[in-house]
């Protein structure tokens, strides 16, 4: 049989997807007993056990500085950075992708501006925005929203203006106006690719969330994983690299979760 | 009869390109006009500017004797070939749409009474259009034949002065088709409706309409064949309605052995 005509089974195919992943944590663990044999006191590929021990500090003792469980304060200010972003970047491209894709007019004011937005590296805004706005919340998740916004909003406007003629046009021989059409036509239409948008968002909002508090922060993911680097801190950096990891799939899942349980029609079900 | 649609001098260009030079048409109310014509011979630039998506490059189109705004409005219904109906509603709200619109114009929805009275207003339409076992499905479960038969029920619901179909069953297969055909002669004559239907199916054009128009270039210049655009060359008038339910009721009379009791049950 050709490969391209391979269907796999539900089960088959986790099955498949786990080999890649356990062989690498295996590659992983040889590699760094290897080294531990060699010299008990490695610290670049620390073991599994060292891990837990120097995770075990951050996540079930209280810091004797601040009074609190720093793996938890890390996780909340991250999340709630990236959830108060990507809140703002949804509405934002909400409001503006459905009003620049259904009136011509305000694609034609607006549009070349969005994509001047779109297209400046919004690293390059960090320093403007740690100037304007000072080195707190705000600035962190003004980045956020500056990185992903634009593109989200350009998708929707996109998605929006390509929805068939047709339909625009049934719908003022039902008496729809321009403001009927937007809520009633567009915006349902828009919510499918809205929830898509904000999956394809999540990578980057997570990059400038690390980079914004890589520079200027006192809690967050990112900031203890650059702090810990100065002490060539492996056991605790790798972890925190797979907590990030894994809370960016649950939202991906969530997210698609959400999507198809609210808007079936776009996802072809039961057809 | 009285004309409701009247076009007077017509003329669409696009650019140096003429589509349509001088038309003149009046079309009667009640009427089933089908438009045929060879590709590219301005059948649907006709049917764009009778609709109001497009505003004619000169002339004047009168409903009623009062010129039409070059905007699509609700006394004018429309049956695309394709996209006609919207994907994320049901069959019933899709129909319901258009009441929706009429009568609440800042949220388009209505609650309570009003909306249980257009709900049932609209069940009733897709009744009629045969989908009444089809009220909660989406576009995407029904047949192309079925969403053919939404979109005729959603422009429908709104009593337009006229209906116009853009080759809305060309995309079917034959046998769905002549289903269609029956389903649209019989909306025609409940509703007394005033179709104008462009097709590619001379067949169709002929069987379903009261009058045919035939859409062609009148001259043509080899060295620039378009600066010179379509109109309308052949304008035939068949049985009207009257003619036609005659006829139908005198093959009833006729059968006498009982061959459509089947169908009268």
């Amino acid at each position: 049989m050709r490969w391209v005509n391979r269907q796999m089974r539900r089960s088959d195919r986790l099955l498949l997807g786990l080999v890649p992943i356990l062989l690498l944590l295996l590659f992983y663990v040889v590699m760094a007993a290897q080294r531990h044999a060699a010299n008990p006191a490695d610290k670049i590929l620390p073991l599994p056990s060292g891990m837990a021990e120097g995770m075990s500090a951050l996540l079930f003792e209280a810091d004797p500085l601040s009074g609190q469980f720093l793996f938890w304060a890390d996780t909340l200010a991250s999340l709630q950075r990236l959830g108060i972003g990507l809140g703002i970047a949804t509405l934002l491209t909400l409001i503006v992708g459905l009003v620049l894709g259904t009136l011509p007019p305000v694609r034609a004011t607006f549009g070349p501006l969005v994509t001047g937005i779109a297209v400046i590296p919004p690293i390059a805004l960090l320093p403007i925005l740690f100037i304007a706005l000072g080195l707190g919340e705000t600035a962190k998740v003004a980045l956020i929203v500056l990185g992903i916004a634009p593109v989200m909003v350009r998708d929707i406007a996109a998605h929006v203006a390509a929805l068939p003629r047709e339909q625009i046009i049934k719908a003022q021989t039902l008496g729809a106006g321009s403001w009927q059409i937007m809520i009633r036509v567009a915006l349902p239409q828009a919510m499918p690719r809205l929830f898509h948008a904000m999956r394809l968002a999540l990578g980057p909002a997570w990059v400038f969330l690390i980079s914004a508090e890589a520079i200027a922060s006192d809690v967050g993911l990112g900031y203890r994983i650059f702090l810990v680097r100065r002490y060539l801190s492996m056991d605790i950096i790798i972890p925190y690299v797979a907590w990030i990891t894994l809370l960016a799939i649950l939202m991906d899942v969530a997210l698609t979760f959400m999507s198809r349980r609210s808007f079936p029609w776009a996802h072809g079900e039961s057809h | 009869m009285s004309a409701l649609l009247s076009l007077r001098d017509i003329w669409v260009e696009y650019g140096d390109k003429i589509v349509l030079e001088k038309v003149d048409l009046d079309i009667a109310a009640g009427s089933f006009v089908s438009i045929v014509g060879p590709s590219g011979a301005g059948k649907s630039s006709l049917l764009r500017v009778i609709l109001g998506q497009e505003a004619p490059t000169r002339g004047t189109i009168l409903l009623d004797g009062t010129p039409l705004a070059p905007e699509c409005g609700p006394d004018r219904g429309v049956v695309f070939q394709r996209y006609s109906v919207f994907p994320h509603l049901s069959a019933l709200r899709n129909t319901v749409f258009g009441l929706e619109c009429a009568q609440a114009p800042f949220s388009a929805r209505l609650f309570g009474k009003a909306r249980r009275a257009a709900l049932d207003e609209s069940a009733a339409m897709l009744a009629a259009v045969g989908l009444g076992d089809s009220l909660h499905l989406y576009p995407a479960q029904l047949s192309g034949g079925m969403q053919q038969r939404l979109a005729i029920a959603q422009a429908l619901i709104k009593r337009p002065r006229i209906l116009l179909l853009d080759e809305p069953f060309g995309a079917l297969d034959p046998g769905i088709r002549s289903d269609m055909h029956a389903l649209i002669t019989q909306l025609w004559r409940d509703y007394s409706l005033t179709i104008i239907m462009v097709t590619h199916d001379i067949r169709e054009a002929f069987t379903l309409g009261t009058r045919v128009l035939a859409l062609d270039k009148r001259r043509h210049d080899p060295h620039a064949p378009h600066r010179f655009g379509a109109t309308a060359v052949y304008d035939l008038h068949l049985k009207d309605r009257n003619d036609r339910a005659a006829d139908e009721d005198k093959s009833i009379t006729i059968d006498s052995i009982g061959n459509n009791e089947e169908d009268a049950a």
